[in-house]
């Protein structure tokens, strides 16, 4: 009997011929229970009789590799869905709440009370798996916390009170209740501090006190009343506080992965698996330099104002003004040239010409900025290579404050501010209303894309923007220019499917794709097989 | 006080003198220590030092095993600029020979950056680096929230030290247990409570507040108002010029309201009657429109409420200049704040290195005091030298400063002895 010829995907072959089979006790090595063991069938059918659990324990069965690979994947894909839709909705409105559900039916995963052990199994283990593929780097990590975070605030907000207290019994969080004394003595400032204490008496409300340090949302948020450490939480605010131990537990749970991985690594049949579901988060990230050197510097001005998105435009204008740039500033921009192709040596004589004309000298620009630019290069420190900004990040992490220039205009920009320039940039009055309009809704890619149609006088953009980098390449593709950029992008970008919402960023298309490949293998395999 | 005038090239001599005789070197170990006992085994030993040297040379992941080492090594290298950091898994000057992600920071005391640049938008007597003392009014007003805030009446906390930046700033360092051990999320969570101003250069009106008003933004207001009409409103004179009082009207609601103050003001200039027709339009707005209801304590909270730099407080490893550094610039010493005194506390008037190290030579005011030290410094030999550095900065214009902070040492001890008390009882050590 022969062996099907080898494929990209090492070993597959094998593994159907000798296994289908996966003990997951791999899984289990991240958590030791000194409990007795219990059978199996009893830990899962408790476990799988909860609407929701907190995965302190990993599953312990064999399942099949197709199994594996079809849970680890849906997951992922759902996953996408919720960044997704956290950033083109407000979270938890009709409008996120009914694609959610949507998508959650579609990939099998449990919704409501019902009978539905299948699919808790289903949600169990492919959590774990991700688990696996996503504790490698910090990156990874902060992504695959914050989509299962929200995962599980949307499925917490479903419960119904009597549920969300059993759960938070089962799961052993004993805050303590204030006494009706106590409550009496603070009531003005419960009731202004607590917009949920708002609606209802104070005497039926339970208000637990809680350490500042667990209910960390609410503070940032200035949400709640603090009294020397202490956080006045009303009862249905308790969301919040599960939410920090949820994430809390994860975080900790990934280092302790983290470390097992090498063992976890040495089987050879997940490696590929695992590294698949890893890219594919980063997709198109622009982190390898395609056509280094393509540019020139004389080349940036004229490339602001045509080609660039209006955050960098915006950053390069800054810079040509004030020879100067904050480190926010910096980074984003710094990181755009060089995905639009600037070699670091560029990169150094740019900065170095336009922080001269400032007020910085020769010799304190290399000692102090010139490392920081090779550091985004690769080149200083843990010579880790920076991949330049998404439109999620920009958008999301380090809001720019006095005297920076660095962010999303879109989102970050006083609407007045950001109309007028808009039309110092000559967009039509009509344009400038729908750009509002969607800024107004939140959609901040959405309005730069429409920046995008009005600028390059085009009807509807083929493309999903994500990314700056890739306002760049499809403006230089819409312009005509670079024929070598072309080809490539074609490659990488497949034409925009007619889905539900145009928001959905590009990033989702490399799940579908990966789901492809995987399915064209295992379709010829199975060929393969038959033939053999 | 005449600082005598400083110059930086004076510095490579200054500082060999300022390291050797009058750097509080005891009660800088005494704090990081925080009592030895009460804290992990290699607190000291694992705190991150960085050093400025001589020529912009930056070093970091110093670390030492002692006090005299940390005197020793000082007093070689010179520091231009001392900044600390935080404690480690290991020892900071080790950290190459660790397994890379096993090298971890643990903790650090909280703390938080006020820089007077931020506020330029909103102040028109400096810019950039310069003060003066009718801005250092912004300095006084955030330490004067902030701490209230920090202190029982929100997050709890007990030991806080403010320490002047050295040229246009303060910090602040709070030094509690439960504040070292807290994650960079929940810094960054406290950070945020404190913050009230958003927006970067594209955004004009960077406070908005909604109904209700949180108690903290209440209790913030109340100080806020106490130091408006001197600071902002006489000080500054943000009602006084064309176009200050154009930025001013920038924040008030666009309608009628903007229209009615616009009419007003080209009769009435004087400043405070201005602002009581601006508090009087405000009124009215409260009982009509939901929106833009408290525009004028906005107006107030945006150019009165400290502007804090969230990234300085939210990184466990975060590098911020130490106290008794030198501000190489000014040649200013960090020295702490005493809070009994805050509101006479003048940045000015802080010493020099160059006034300190002249003051060595000719003893300051005090004869009797010194008098008295030699006494008892003839009864114990044996520890001459310790007292002779302890009178050397006793007889300078620092001496008040580590005095303060002696104080606020004592009240941390005794919170150590607290918690070493409750662990010998829970070990029944007697």
């Amino acid at each position: 009997m022969t062996y099907p010829r080898p494929r990209s995907v090492p070993l597959r072959s094998q593994w159907r011929r000798q296994t289908t089979v996966l003990r997951l006790p791999c899984l289990g090595t991240m958590q030791f229970s000194s409990k007795k063991p219990r059978a199996v069938t009893d830990l899962k059918a408790e476990l799988y009789s909860q609407p929701l659990q907190f995965y302190a324990q990993p599953p312990l069965e064999n399942i099949s590799l197709s199994e594996f690979e079809s849970f680890a994947v849906d997951r992922l894909k759902l996953l996408k869905t919720v960044e997704n839709l956290g950033v083109s909705y407000v979270k938890l409105n009709d409008d996120y709440l009914k694609k959610l559900d949507n998508e959650i039916r579609t990939l099998n995963f449990p919704q409501d009370a019902k009978d539905q052990t299948e699919k808790r199994r289903k949600d169990h283990i492919s959590h774990f798996i991700l688990r696996l593929a996503y504790c490698q780097t910090e990156d990874l990590r902060r992504w695959f916390i914050q989509q299962e975070v929200d995962l599980f605030k949307y499925r917490f907000k479903k419960l119904d009170s009597g549920e969300k207290l059993e759960f938070l019994h089962k799961n052993n969080l004993q805050y303590n209740t204030i006494s009706a004394e106590e409550k009496d003595n603070l009531r003005e400032k419960l009731t202004i501090s607590s917009y949920a204490a708002s609606g209802v008496k104070l005497e039926e409300q339970d208000f637990y006190k809680v350490p500042f340090q667990d209910a960390l949302d609410l503070v940032r948020t200035r949400k709640v009343y603090l009294k020397e450490g202490y956080a006045y939480i009303p009862h249905n605010e308790i969301v919040t506080i599960v939410l920090n131990d949820f994430r809390t537990r994860l975080s900790k749970a990934l280092a302790l992965t983290a470390r097992s991985l090498p063992a976890v690594h040495s089987d050879e049949r997940l490696q590929p698996l695992l590294n698949h579901l890893s890219h594919s988060y980063l997709g198109q990230d622009y982190s390898v330099q395609k056509n280094v050197g393509k540019i020139s510097l004389e080349q940036i001005d004229s490339l602001a104002g045509k080609s660039f998105p209006l955050c960098m435009r915006q950053l390069h204008q800054a810079l040509r003004d004030q020879h100067h740039l904050r480190h926010g500033g910096r980074m984003q921009y710094g990181l755009f040239l060089k995905g639009i192709g600037l070699s670091l040596e560029q990169a150094l004589q740019f900065w170095r010409m336009e922080f001269i004309r400032g007020k910085v000298d020769a010799d304190k620009f290399d000692k102090a900025y010139a490392y920081s630019i090779r550091h985004m290069f690769g080149k200083e420190g843990k010579r880790a290579d920076y991949t330049p900004y998404s439109c999620m990040k920009v958008i999301l992490s380090n809001p720019p404050s006095q005297g920076d220039y660095h962010g999303c205009p879109f989102r970050h920009s006083d609407p007045e501010l950001l109309k007028q320039k808009l039309q110092s940039y000559k967009v039509s009055p009509s344009g400038v209303s729908q750009i509002l309009e969607l800024v107004k809704g939140m959609h901040y890619q959405l309005a730069c894309q429409k920046y995008f149609e009005l600028t390059h006088n085009v009807e509807d953009t083929s493309f999903s923007l994500s990314h700056p980098n890739q306002y760049f390449t499809e403006s230089q593709k819409v312009l005509g220019g670079g024929k070598d950029v072309k080809r490539e992008t074609d490659t990488l970008q497949r034409p925009q499917e007619s889905s539900a919402a145009r928001g959905l960023t590009a990033a989702r298309e490399p799940a579908v794709d990966e789901s492809q490949h995987l399915a064209e293998i295992t379709k010829n395999l199975e060929t393969d097989f038959q033939d053999a | 006080m005449p600082s005598s005038d400083y110059d930086p090239a004076c510095l490579p001599d200054l500082l060999p003198l300022y390291y050797r005789r009058l750097f509080p070197f005891a009660q800088y170990y005494r704090w990081l220590n925080y009592g030895g006992a009460s804290v992990q085994k290699n607190y000291f030993q694992n705190r991150e030092f960085s050093f400025t040297l001589k020529d912009d040379i930056y070093v970091r992941y110093q670390s030492f095993s002692s006090q005299s080492e940390l005197e020793k090594e000082m007093q070689k290298m010179n520091p231009y600029k001392i900044d600390i950091g935080a404690v480690y898994s290991h020892r900071p000057n080790q950290h190459n020979t660790v397994k890379s992600g096993s090298f971890q920071a643990l903790e650090k005391e909280l703390v938080f950056d006020i820089d007077m640049t931020d506020y330029d938008d909103v102040r028109s007597c400096c810019s950039a680096a310069d003060i003066c003392s009718k801005c250092w009014t912004l300095m006084t007003i955030a330490i004067r929230i902030l701490d209230r805030s920090l202190r029982p009446e929100d997050f709890g906390f007990h030991h806080l030290l403010w320490v002047y930046s050295g040229r246009r700033g303060v910090h602040c360092w709070v030094c509690d247990e439960a504040a070292r051990k807290l994650s960079a999320a929940a810094r960054s969570a406290v950070a945020e409570y404190l913050s009230l101003i958003k927006g970067g250069e594209e955004t004009v009106k960077k406070v908005v507040l909604t109904d209700p008003i949180h108690p903290f933004i209440r209790e913030s207001l109340t100080v806020v108002e106490r130091y408006f009409p001197q600071y902002a409103l006489q000080d500054q004179n943000i009602l006084g010029r064309k176009e200050s009082e154009e930025k001013v009207l920038a924040l008030v609601p666009e309608d009628i309201v903007k229209k009615e103050l616009q009419e007003i003001f080209q009769e009435e200039r004087n400043p405070e009657r201005r602002w009581r027709h601006i508090e009087a339009q405000a009124k009215k707005k409260q009982t009509t429109a939901k929106k833009w209801q408290y525009f004028e304590k906005e107006i107030m909270l945006q150019y009165c409420y400290p502007r804090l730099d969230v990234n300085v407080s939210k990184g466990v490893n975060h590098l911020l200049k130490s106290p008794f550094s030198v501000h190489p610039k000014t040649g200013r010493i960090s020295v702490p704040i005493d809070l009994k005194d805050v509101e006479k506390f003048d940045p000015f008037a802080v010493p020099t290195i160059s006034l300190i190290c002249e003051e060595l030579d000719r003893p300051k005011a005090d004869e009797d005091e010194a008098k008295s030290e030699d006494a008892k410094e003839k009864e114990n030999e044996q520890d001459s030298a310790e007292k002779r550095k302890i009178r050397d900065y006793k007889r300078t214009s620092l001496a008040k400063y580590v005095k303060y902070f002696d104080q606020f040492l004592a009240e941390m001890a005794d919170s150590w002895k607290g918690k070493l008390l409750r662990q010998s009882d829970l070990q029944k050590e007697f």
